[in-house]
């Protein structure tokens, strides 16, 4: 018994037990089952059949709807993200300051990105950009009879959404005024000394030792803006409209599999998104060696 | 003549100073209205008489107040209210954030401080299974599920979580990492099991770490939209989040008023929450990039 109680190996998987059967039940196993059903037919009532690459080819050559899904997705992820984290940082920036007031402005700007997910924040956004909602009827009180719904229109509506995750760059912000705290103002100071203006300050000095934290906001933003569903899917009620301009992957892949029940077509999407995703953070991470500095390098 | 105080040459030398704080405060300010101008309209919109939310939209002051509104959202779709909505919501955040806290917290202790063979490997699984898009796991986890009949219930939605989550263990070890091990040593030396060190020394200290974690599940599970909407096909099960999207569905198009009443009645526990618990949630974004 003492043995037992004291023997590290066993003790460590009791532990972490949790974790270990969560993960061959909840992702190991339907990893593997998701690549299978990507190479068949499978559609939820009978048995699947294999079908070779047949999924993936019908994808990549047969399927317009496809492409507009990556296009739409490219967009968003291109535009959002990198906005999100430049008004992130600005405004961490802007707020890096010691006056009255500072709690105050940090949570209203926090605000949007704490409600962010919810299904009442997309609702409320297709009332903001509706024909009669809160922009228009801005934008009329200065005189444009604006009577378009943002929502409504096929060139307008991806950008709603967009414009929906740029409003939330609150989490990010809070990350990067924790990591502006931690640069030491005799920094600053030396290089003022030296007679470096704000703007040198900024990319000789403030950049540098924030881009660990830009690496990793940028890959972790990347992934679930690839995945973004709840706000395309209440916006659009469900259909991606319209014309399918606001049909991001994760909607398509949700329809193909859960109205069309085309689990097998879905898989192979799904598959798809992984290897992009799985693609993507890997160029960042490679690239970052230019420009992510680690301090325990000992550089500067 | 030739004497003037310290703070108005200061003033004199430098008159852009003065200016800066108020300038400061002016576009920080107006930038900040903009931000909230959205949440500040969807909850006067909430008490306007249903004629008047779209005919002057920028107003947010109602002509009267429509708690009308309240009452006729919180009646919901079909016989099932507000009431129902709102206590299925709350039986699958509080169950699943408890399960999701324990074994998260469990399973953060044994990778922290317990060395074991194939402790790397795991740790790797884990850290991947972080960055996994759901897409990928989603659809044989809802075959899973509906082969072993659990679809229409709770389970698909609650017990994954019991089975810890890859964000709250990375942030609970972070945790236990700053706790000394000579804490753990003294407590062996005193006879004490690795269970006792977990349950007595451990477990107390890091507290802090599983307040944080429990408030962003909360989040996540009351906000949760996909999961609902895949397992929860019976309106009798609906939580808030799904209840919502009825407004935009069919017949009840028309009651904006009765919608906006209900979505700003879903933020109520977010805003509580944060305003109680700030300083850990701001700890938590800034320690471990969470949200």
């Amino acid at each position: 018994m003492t043995k037992f109680r004291e023997n590290n190996h066993l003790v460590g998987y009791l532990f972490t037990a949790p974790f270990i059967i969560g993960f061959l039940i909840f992702t190991m196993f339907p990893m593997l089952a998701s690549l299978y059903y990507s190479f068949t037919d499978y559609n939820l009532f009978e048995a699947p059949n294999w079908v070779g690459f047949d999924n993936y080819k019908t994808m990549f050559t047969g399927d317009d709807q496809y492409w507009k899904s990556v296009s739409v997705t490219f967009t968003y992820v291109v535009a959002s993200v990198p906005l999100r984290l430049a008004f992130a940082l600005a405004v961490a920036m802007l707020l890096n300051k010691a006056i009255g007031g500072i709690g105050l402005y940090r949570s209203a700007y926090y605000l949007p990105s704490l409600i962010g997910g919810s299904v009442a924040v997309s609702i409320m956004w297709t009332q903001v950009f509706g024909d009669k909602g809160l922009l228009n009827s801005f934008l009329n009180l200065f005189g444009a009879h604006a009577t378009t719904s943002w929502i409504g229109s096929p060139g307008t509506a991806i950008w709603t959404l967009v414009a929906l995750s740029v409003w939330q760059f609150g989490s990010s912000m809070l990350i990067f005024l924790a990591g502006l705290k931690s640069i030491p103002a005799s920094l600053h100071e030396a290089a003022n000394v030296d007679g470096a203006g704000a703007v040198r300050r900024f990319f000789k000095i403030t950049l540098p030792i924030l881009s660990p934290i830009i690496l990793f906001n940028l890959i972790m933003q990347t992934i679930s803006a690839f995945m973004t569903f709840t706000p395309a899917y209440v916006i659009s009620r469900g259909e991606g409209g319209p014309l399918d301009s606001t049909l991001l992957y994760s909607l398509y892949l949700y329809k193909r599999a859960f109205q069309f029940t085309q689990m097998g077509y879905a898989s192979a999407m799904a598959w798809v998104m992984l290897l992009t995703v799985g693609i993507i953070a890997l160029i960042l991470f490679q690239t970052s060696k230019y420009w992510v500095h680690y301090e325990s390098k000992g550089e500067s | 003549m030739l004497t003037t105080s310290p703070a108005q040459t200061r003033l004199k030398a430098n008159p852009r100073k003065r200016w800066k704080p108020i300038l400061f405060h002016l576009v920080v300010g107006l930038l900040a209205l903009v931000m909230i101008y959205p949440i500040l309209w969807m909850i006067s919109s909430s008490l306007k008489p249903n004629g008047e939310i779209f005919s002057q939209a920028y107003n947010l002051i109602p002509s009267r107040i429509a708690w009308e509104n309240y009452r006729s959202g919180w009646a919901g779709f079909a016989g099932n209210t507000f009431t129902t909505f709102f206590k299925n919501s709350l039986i699958i955040v509080v169950v699943s954030t408890i399960g999701a806290v324990a074994s998260s917290a469990v399973v953060a202790y044994g990778f922290a401080r317990i060395p074991f063979a194939g402790k790397g490997f795991w740790f790797a699984c884990m850290m991947m299974t972080m960055m996994l898009p759901h897409d990928v796991t989603m659809i044989p986890q809802y075959v899973m599920f509906s082969k072993i009949g659990w679809l229409s219930s709770f389970k698909p939605v609650i017990v994954p979580q019991f089975f810890a989550v890859p964000f709250f263990v990375f942030l609970i070890m972070q945790f236990i990492r700053t706790i000394p091990h000579d804490l753990d040593e003294a407590a062996k030396m005193d006879g004490c099991s690795k269970y006792g060190i977990f349950f007595r020394i451990v477990l107390p200290l890091i507290v802090p770490s599983i307040v944080t974690a429990a408030i962003f599940s909360f989040y996540w599970r009351w906000d949760d939209f996909i999961n609902p909407l895949l397992y929860l096909n019976n309106p009798k099960l609906y939580p808030v989040s799904l209840a919502l999207k009825m407004f935009l569905d069919g017949d009840s198009v028309n009651n904006w008023g009765g919608m906006f009443a209900m979505a700003t009645l879903s933020l109520v526990p977010i805003f509580l929450i944060f305003f109680v618990f700030q300083r850990y949630i701001v700890e938590g974004i800034s320690t471990s990039g969470l949200k």
